[in-house]
């Protein structure tokens, strides 16, 4: 997408009084300003935002993290911190004035404690590499997002990302036990603990999914889980996304938490098919994928009654996996359902907004009818389960109008998630993108509260300035304003 | 009449920050004996009571805060589900309002998620008497901070809970509770071992040498764990359960203090006297004693946890353990942020919040 690369002139003076401050306790090669070395940061995830960071720092250890924050308080200039850059909301977009404090140099697994079932690893540790490291122990770390074979968990904590499995194992607050966190003056705080709950206020919840606006996390201590024995997924095929819907609400009312329950419609399994292979029937209106995983009795137990309750559901095709290739075959379709659709057309846009489940056939249908008021296409993947749909956008971003009409879309189906009950992002964060859409989902004495809170860790308001949270100034001026589209950066990982 | 007990509420608040007059919140009075003690005027919110929605196939349940917990958990059973974190009711009168204000969870907590995991909104008045909503009735919303969150736990002194909505969960079609002779040690050991094993458990207790483990779930997965596990089978269980919840379980009577010491499920048999109840596979041990204070604490921290003097009697200590001051000035700004008057259940959790 050819969006508009916001050219502020560099300070040079600041520029150069940054890197002399940072460059006192850090390597030199570690603190870039030249051009060529700033560029690769300019974006993360959502590539239609692109902004030079004036300094990009590269800490190796906590104490240099610290220090970077100590240096930009006292020079009061704005840091934003990055992870793995995965981000679809913008989050990590840097400021042209401002630090890039990248914790990609952090990546050491520290520990991993059998007995306690933790792990304790740098924010820059990718997600899958915990699982990994944790798999000889028969253990893993739950909260999967699908891009979890390249973003770290310093990101996730900052999102408080999700996964397919988030119904039955939940979001990263609910698998985190403690964090280490840099505040914005340099100093070092410990939330949560070694046990299960802390004294005191919560900050472990209120800091996870802050978006890098109330602290810097330097370490995090997860929970990891034993591997459940046995995992099946069924297939089930309707002619109705209605009655694919319904089928979702009857799972739920028989007592099943499945480990996951994902919708494709017809748009995304056509897709898909040709990209994967993965044997989806591609005349049906909408597919369910429905997980069960636990000891084989159970798993035993659930997926018979999960066939039965598809069947009596009205669907006409209904396929349990036979073994784990089956079953990761069919997952596979699902993980690659984005990349798929990137192939359909030039550019597309992602939506993230979270729907009580009963209103998803209005929903779908409301979308289904903006598809015609806006003359473009659109494909539903859907996190059936926990109510959270990615409705994709198909534009073409050389074309400005279609541009436009996709950006318009987008903000559309936020407002219809708001009207029904919902929420403007389930998962993928506010950042940049959704920072309008803020002013509709809450009202101005909610957002003073953020502000409020913002507030008592960050004084100066040095910590990602812009993002998550509006100002009350931008909601006033909100309504002249657009909200922004977004492509994606790695159009090759799997993306939920 | 809804309404206008919130506009009741919000001119009370309002009023007592104008007067710089301390307010204690009140609602059914079941925990009223945790946490430090609160001058202040009544602001009681039973009257704020009903279940405002309840969707079983959404998974979740929205009700006001005066609502008494038995009230939410009888409509719940009807519909075959439950509160998963099995919330104490300590007497009788618990209500959702001050189940989440104590933030406190029962035996289910170690393997379902407390009472801040299941939150998925609320709202309140906060310090000025602002009425604000926050998180919603979906299971995943990263909109805005987790304030919620933050409000669970938080004992009143952040805002005065006005509504909440929960996750709900399906109650087990089977449960079944084993017990076994065990020292406590070899309890703490047993129970780590367990759950790092794919076993249905939802709950862990030692208590009087003695080890307890409930299993819940489909029955044949019951069945198969209990099979792998072994020891007897409990015929009360349902009530020894709630007996431990509610702490009317012998081992919390008599005169000395309780003590709630959370820290990290492995820790090694703590260095303290008198009588011990072990509860969270290990993460949770509750120990009636009169040894100083400083010792307690000390010996939670060693553990990487924090102990709470839960039953005082007539100790005039901190009922909470003591924060760094780095985190206790973050807290006084969190605390300015919400309620800049310091007028909602001041010092209730620390003197200064």
């Amino acid at each position: 997408m050819d969006a508009p690369v916001h050219a502020i002139p560099v300070d040079y003076e600041r520029q150069r009084a940054v890197c002399l401050a940072l460059r006192s306790f850090m390597p030199e090669q570690n603190v870039l300003f030249e051009r060529e070395d700033v560029t690769p940061y300019e974006c993360d995830g959502l590539s239609a935002y692109r902004q030079v960071p004036m300094v990009v720092a590269l800490p190796e250890n906590e104490e240099q993290v610290c220090a970077i924050l100590e240096a930009c308080h006292v020079l009061q200039v704005p840091v934003v911190a990055r992870g793995a850059g995965t981000g679809l909301s913008g989050g990590a977009l840097p400021m042209g004035n401002g630090v890039l404090l990248s914790l990609s140099k952090l990546m050491k697994i520290i520990a991993i404690d059998k007995a306690a079932r933790t792990a304790r690893v740098q924010p820059g540790v990718r997600n899958l590499a915990i699982s990994e490291a944790a798999a000889p122990l028969g253990l893993y770390y739950a909260p999967d997002p699908s891009s979890q074979i390249a973003c770290s968990i310093g990101g996730n904590v900052a999102e408080n990302s999700g996964g397919v499995h988030c119904l039955k194992y939940g979001l990263t607050v609910h698998n985190i036990l403690k964090l280490r966190v840099a505040t914005i003056e340099g100093d070092i705080i410990e939330l949560g603990g070694g046990g299960l709950d802390a004294a005191g206020y919560d900050l472990l919840a209120l800091m996870t999914g802050s978006e890098g606006l109330l602290g810097v996390v330097t370490e995090i201590t997860v929970k990891l889980l034993p591997r459940p024995e046995s995992a099946q997924v069924v297939l089930a095929a309707f002619d109705d996304v209605g009655a694919a819907g319904q089928a979702v609400a009857n799972v739920i009312a028989a007592g099943i938490i499945p480990a996951g329950m994902e919708m494709m419609d017809q748009a995304a399994t056509l897709a898909v098919e040709p990209f994967v292979n993965a044997g989806y029937p591609t005349d049906a209106a909408g597919i369910l994928l429905v997980e069960s995983d636990g000891t084989h009795e159970e798993v035993a137990d659930e997926i018979r009654r999960i066939e039965d309750i598809m069947t009596h559901s009205g669907a006409h095709i209904v396929r349990t996996s036979q073994d784990e290739t089956e079953r990761l075959k069919l997952w596979a379709g699902r993980k690659a359902a984005f990349p798929a659709v990137g192939r359909l057309s030039p550019d597309y846009y992602c939506m993230d907004g979270t729907i009580p489940r009963k209103r998803l056939a209005e929903v779908l249908r409301g979308i289904a009818t903006m598809e015609k008021k806006y003359d473009l296409r659109c494909a539903n993947v859907f996190h059936a389960g926990d109510g959270n749909l990615h409705p994709l956008i198909l534009y073409d971003a050389n074309d400005a109008d279609q541009l436009k009409r996709a950006e318009d879309f987008g903000a559309e189906i936020l407002k219809l998630c708001i009207d029904v009950g919902g929420t403007i992002t389930g998962e993928h964060g506010v950042g940049v993108e959704k920072i309008d859409s803020m002013c509709i989902q809450f009202k101005t004495a909610e957002l003073e509260t953020f502000h409020a809170l913002k507030h008592a860790f960050d004084e100066h308001g040095l910590l990602n300035p812009g993002k998550a949270v509006p100002t009350l100034h931008r909601c006033a001026e909100f309504g002249r304003m657009h909200v922004h589209a977004g492509t994606e950066k790695f159009p090759d990982i799997p993306r939920f | 009449m809804a309404d206008a007990l919130v506009q009741q509420f919000a001119d009370t608040i309002r009023a007592a920050a104008d007067a710089k007059r301390p307010l204690q919140i009140r609602g059914g009075g079941s925990k009223a004996f945790y946490g430090n003690p609160v001058t202040g005027e009544d602001l009681d919110v039973t009257a704020y009571r009903g279940i405002v929605s309840y969707e079983p196939t959404e998974l979740v349940i929205t009700a006001r805060a005066g609502t008494p917990l038995a009230e939410i958990e009888t409509a719940m059973r009807e519909r075959g589900q439950m509160l998963g974190f099995e919330p104490p009711h300590f007497g009788g009168g618990a209500t959702l309002g001050g189940c989440i204000a104590a933030g406190l969870s029962g035996p289910r907590r170690a393997y379902a998620g407390s009472v801040r995991d299941f939150v998925l909104g609320v709202r309140l008045l906060d310090g000025r008497g602002t009425d604000l909503a926050f998180g919603g009735q979906v299971m995943k919303n990263v909109a805005g901070y987790d304030v919620s969150r933050l409000i669970t736990g938080s004992l009143g002194t952040l805002g005065v809970i006005l509504e909440a909505s929960l996750k709900a969960l399906p109650l087990p079609p089977a449960e079944l509770t084993l017990c076994r002779e065990q020292s406590r040690s070899d309890a703490i050991a047993t129970m780590n071992a367990w759950a790092g094993q794919p076993l249905p458990i939802t709950g862990t207790c030692h208590v009087q040498k003695r080890l307890y483990v409930r299993l819940a779930g489909a029955a044949s997965a019951v069945k198969a764990a209990a099979n792998k596990i072994g020891g007897e089978e409990v015929g009360n269980a349902a009530e020894f359960w709630r007996n431990v919840r509610d702490q009317h379980d012998v081992f919390f009577s008599g005169v000395r203090p309780t003590w709630r010491i959370s820290l990290q499920s492995t820790a090694a048999e703590l260095d303290l006297s008198g009588p011990q109840l072990v509860e969270w596979g290990g993460a949770l041990r509750w120990l009636k004693s009169d040894d100083d204070a400083m010792s307690v604490r000390k010996a939670a921290r060693k553990a990487d946890g924090h102990a709470t003097l839960f039953r005082r009697g007539a100790s005039d200590i901190g009922a909470f353990h003591p924060l760094p001051e780095a985190m206790m000035r973050l807290h006084r700004r969190v605390k300015q942020a919400m309620d800049p008057a310091g007028i909602l259940n001041p010092g209730r959790m620390y003197k200064d919040l």
